[in-house]
């Protein structure tokens, strides 16, 4: 499995998520999701709401929530900066329903206040903690 | 010398500061370890934000974005800051002084001043100078949300053109008992980052795949680093501001104990004076009657 190994970064701004050596890494693209292996391309790209998968030297797989940020990968090193990361079963679920019914509410309401957009954000981030987390 | 009363009174006083200073250091550990706790872990994201950011703008057109392009510069905006609260030493007084020295080193350039945090508010705020932007009392609950409004508000102004650099002094958290002031250039994103490096990776020679293109990468990625800068600044004062609370209430303390100890001799000589005087008295007094 060694030699298929790469290293890998999960960085955000309130601790480093991940730091090791995996030999498979997927984000979501901005442009569309994809996979990173051994010997990829340089790349820099963004990358939004969604789930990170990444597959260790052991070959366990974990599975991370991210709401967004970026991704460099060069010369085997693969560094992700991300707003938020959290690995599947370190989400709160509690906290991400009561977001998502928060979200859901104000959109319901269809009040000319509401900062949709914000909201219709909000949303997608707790659909997303909780497909991730309920992936275990 | 002083009386017993007079000497007992200042033991207490004495007695009294010294559990409030001991009290404070206390506090100042609690609020350190949480404040360190913070920064060094945000310290890693911001030291990798500014090096991608760095090494994207070797690759890209800097005129992309306007935060990363210089101007003449003809009016200075220094951000200074402070802490809300004193009984740190000379956390503030050092800060600021550092502050003055600078704004007096930029010679023709105007010059105005943004303060974060109280004492440096109330001390620019009482003087002469253009104090554009003030923020007391941020940090007794320290939100990212404050550095993402300082940052917005000094884009701003950036953009239009009420001044052309914005430097940052702050103090920086090194060790619980040091702090070191640093100037840090905010805006523009400063040219040695902005010029072409010589990495000892090679980066800069490699073509990167851009998703979705470079432009969009680093119109994203400025803001987000101006944020994190600022928060990091945020964090490091905070930190270095309890350290050098601790410090000085922890050298507080000492003092106080040394002055108790000082003052319990005084006080017990002037005790035993005082009973040695009587015996005299007394016996002298009964020597006295018997020779009668």
């Amino acid at each position: 499995m060694a030699e298929k190994a790469f290293k890998l970064e999960i960085v955000t701004p309130k601790r480093v998520v991940f730091s090791g050596e995996v030999t498979s890494f997927s984000a979501p693209g901005v442009v569309g999701g994809f996979q990173v292996l051994k010997n990829h391309a340089p790349l820099l790209s963004s990358i939004e709401v969604g789930e990170v998968k990444l597959v260790d030297v052991a070959g366990t797989e974990s599975h991370f929530a991210t709401s967004g940020g970026v991704v460099e990968v060069h010369d085997n090193k693969v560094m992700m900066l991300a707003e938020t990361a959290e690995r599947s079963d370190e989400i709160d679920v509690v906290r991400a329903q009561a977001a998502r019914d928060r979200a859901r509410k104000l959109l319901a309401e269809k009040k000319s206040d509401v900062d949709f957009d914000r909201a219709r954000i909000a949303l997608f981030r707790a659909l997303n903690r909780l497909k991730v987390a309920n992936q275990l | 010398m002083a009386t017993l009363r007079e000497i007992r009174h200042r033991i207490t006083g004495v007695t009294n500061t010294q559990k409030i200073t001991k009290a404070m250091k206390m506090v100042a550990a609690a609020r350190l370890r949480r404040a360190q706790e913070a920064i060094v872990s945000a310290r890693p994201y911001a030291r990798k934000l500014g090096e991608l950011l760095r090494h994207l703008v070797t690759k890209v057109d800097v005129n992309l974005n306007p935060l990363l392009v210089g101007r003449e510069t003809r009016t200075v905006l220094l951000v200074v800051v402070t802490a809300d609260r004193g009984l740190c030493g000379s956390f503030n007084s050092n800060i600021i002084k550092a502050a003055i020295q600078r704004l007096k080193t930029q010679g023709d350039v105007a010059t105005q001043v943004m303060t974060i945090g109280r004492k440096g508010t109330e001390f620019f705020g009482k003087r002469k100078y253009d104090v554009v932007l003030k923020h007391p009392g941020i940090f007794l609950d320290l939100e990212f949300d404050h550095a993402r409004s300082f940052v917005q508000e000094i884009t701003e102004g950036y953009l239009e053109g009420r001044f052309d650099k914005v430097e940052v002094i702050y103090n920086e958290f090194k060790s619980v008992i040091q702090q070191r002031i640093v100037v840090e250039q905010l805006l523009p994103i400063p040219a040695e980052e902005t010029q072409p490096s010589k990495d000892s990776k090679g980066r800069s020679l490699v073509d990167y795949i851009y998703e979705p293109s470079s432009a969009e990468i680093v119109n994203v990625l400025v803001p987000r680093h101006l944020n994190f800068q600022m928060w990091r600044i945020l964090l490091e004062s905070n930190a270095a501001e309890q350290g050098a609370r601790m410090t000085a209430m922890d050298n507080a303390t000492e003092n106080a104990r040394e002055l108790i100890r000082d003052l319990t001799l005084k006080f017990n000589n002037a005790r035993q004076a005082s009973i040695t005087k009587e015996l005299l008295e007394i016996v002298s007094g009964a020597e006295a009657l018997k020779a009668s």
